[in-house]
């Protein structure tokens, strides 16, 4: 074993889960699927004293339509996302989540889970981001929600403190003639990708009604290219799209690839993603 | 840490071990359960030596600590091979198709191969590729690992076909099913 010693505290109900997240403060963490967290105790790039383990809370799991919204609670693992429900009301969501890690990863890592730990690289943040998706949080305060382009805020930051639960994910479900794809140049299937794109498009009489794009991988956060649904909105063609929407990208390199190329790559991924949500719009 | 004593389900048998809240399921199969067909390499989840089936789910047992596994079923690669000692179909073809060398990242591609199969019987070259990229192999013998996996989905499909009108049970049970299959 290698994480740093701890006290697992295995909770059924979200009610004790925000006890002990109020009691003990920055010395707990809530563990999810672990896909992430476990593996920075492992390599001891973080420790805690306690962890709440919230794999028991019924609660927070499934996923429920109302209103216009698909709903998702936090715990529902990646596998339980490649489900009928979430394929047809939030397909976005739905073609995202199999590029999530590998099927191992997936059968046990959370769609809470890689929100909250906000990965920059993650493919699920940036639909958030992109869908304008709705954070329920709660904590011994209350509950509140934090619209996705509040949420993520840095390298592994985001708006919760250290008393806050991530309880469930609110998705607008898009209707009429719409179309959606996700893109990404990872060196090994399952990855993290060197960069990637997410596109949602939806069309009429008058040409693109609606436009949502979000890359990740090419900085600390998932980024919203709102200028770049802009110009696509004002009829620009998708080579010109996704020429805005890398235009002010500075991504860092790495071993993997340089920023240079993480921009070039990102420009191709907007590319080849808007291109099939048109085509898949246009065909509706 | 303290240790505090847990009652484990491992391959059908109760199994009562002491362990620390930090203690990793993978951890608690080796060094408690003597269950060394587990392999530990990197022990944060990327290699893919230590998967194991949890409630019949193929997963990373270095990123499961022992005390989650409480209440669940645990199958190992021990678990999979019938009793009467002879080899899985998926084990079986790893060794006519020389999906190994040195044989040590293998207990994680069987364990792997065998849930995915279970799941996908009769999956493209494309997606058995995929399927496999969760798991490394440090002597590059990726290509006798995809005959191996091929040839396993051949035989399962034999196996599936000669057992066709069974209702089919779940997949933890179907797992130990493929497994039993090889010995009749």
């Amino acid at each position: 074993m290698k994480p740093a010693p701890f006290e697992l505290h295995a909770v059924e109900e979200v009610e004790e889960a925000l006890a002990l997240l109020a009691a003990y403060g920055d010395d707990a963490k809530v563990l999810a699927g672990g896909q992430s967290l476990v593996p920075m105790l492992a390599l001891r790039l973080t420790r805690f004293g306690h962890l709440v383990d919230l794999n028991r809370v019924e609660a927070l799991r499934g996923v429920s339509r109302t209103d216009g919204w698909l709903t998702i609670g936090a715990m529902t693992r990646h596998r339980g996302l490649q489900v009928e429900d979430v394929a047809s009301q939030v397909p976005l969501l739905a073609r995202a989540t199999a590029h999530v890690g590998h099927f191992q990863i997936r059968n046990r890592g959370t769609l809470g889970g890689a929100i909250a730990h906000a990965d920059p690289a993650a493919e699920q943040p940036a639909v958030c981001l992109a869908l304008d998706a709705v954070m329920e949080v709660s904590s011994r305060a209350g509950t509140r929600e934090v619209r996705a382009g509040d949420f993520f805020e840095g390298t592994w930051a985001t708006a919760l403190g250290p008393e806050d639960l991530l309880t469930g994910i609110r998705f607008p479900v898009w209707s009429g003639r719409s179309g959606f794809a996700v893109e990404e140049l990872a060196r090994r299937h399952g990855d993290f990708a060197l960069a990637g794109a997410v596109c949602a498009v939806a069309v009429g009489e008058r040409g693109v009604e609606r436009a949502a794009i979000a890359l990740f991988g090419v900085g600390s956060t998932p980024v919203r290219a709102s200028a770049a649904e802009e110009a696509l909105l004002a009829g620009a063609a998708i080579g010109e799209v996704a020429t805005v929407a890398a235009r002010d990208l500075d991504p860092t390199g790495d071993l993997h690839a340089s920023g240079t190329y993480r921009k070039k790559v990102a420009w191709v991924m907007v590319e080849r993603a808007l291109g099939r949500a048109m085509e898949e719009a246009r065909g509706a | 840490m303290p240790e505090r004593t847990i009652e484990l389900t491992v391959n059908g048998e109760r199994r009562v071990v002491a362990v620390e809240d930090r203690t990793t399921l993978a951890d608690a199969l080796r060094e408690r359960c003597h269950l060394t067909g587990t392999h530990l390499a990197c022990e944060h989840g990327v290699c893919g030596a230590c998967t194991v089936l949890v409630d019949g789910a193929a997963v990373r047992s270095c990123l499961l600590f022992a005390v989650q596994a409480v209440g669940s079923e645990v199958t190992t690669v021990e678990g999979l091979t019938p009793p009467d000692g002879t080899l899985s179909p998926v084990q079986e073809a790893f060794r006519e198709a020389h999906g190994l060398q040195c044989g040590f990242c293998t207990p994680g591609f069987v364990v792997s191969v065998t849930a995915y199969l279970a799941e996908h019987p009769d999956p493209s070259d494309d997606e058995l590729r995929d399927a496999l990229t969760g798991n490394l192999c440090r002597c590059t013998g990726y290509q006798g690992i995809l005959r191996a996996a091929r040839l396993a989905a051949e035989r399962l499909r034999e196996v599936r076909g000669a057992a066709a009108g069974q209702p089919a049970g779940d997949l933890a049970a179907t797992a130990g099913a493929v497994g039993g299959g090889a010995g009749s």
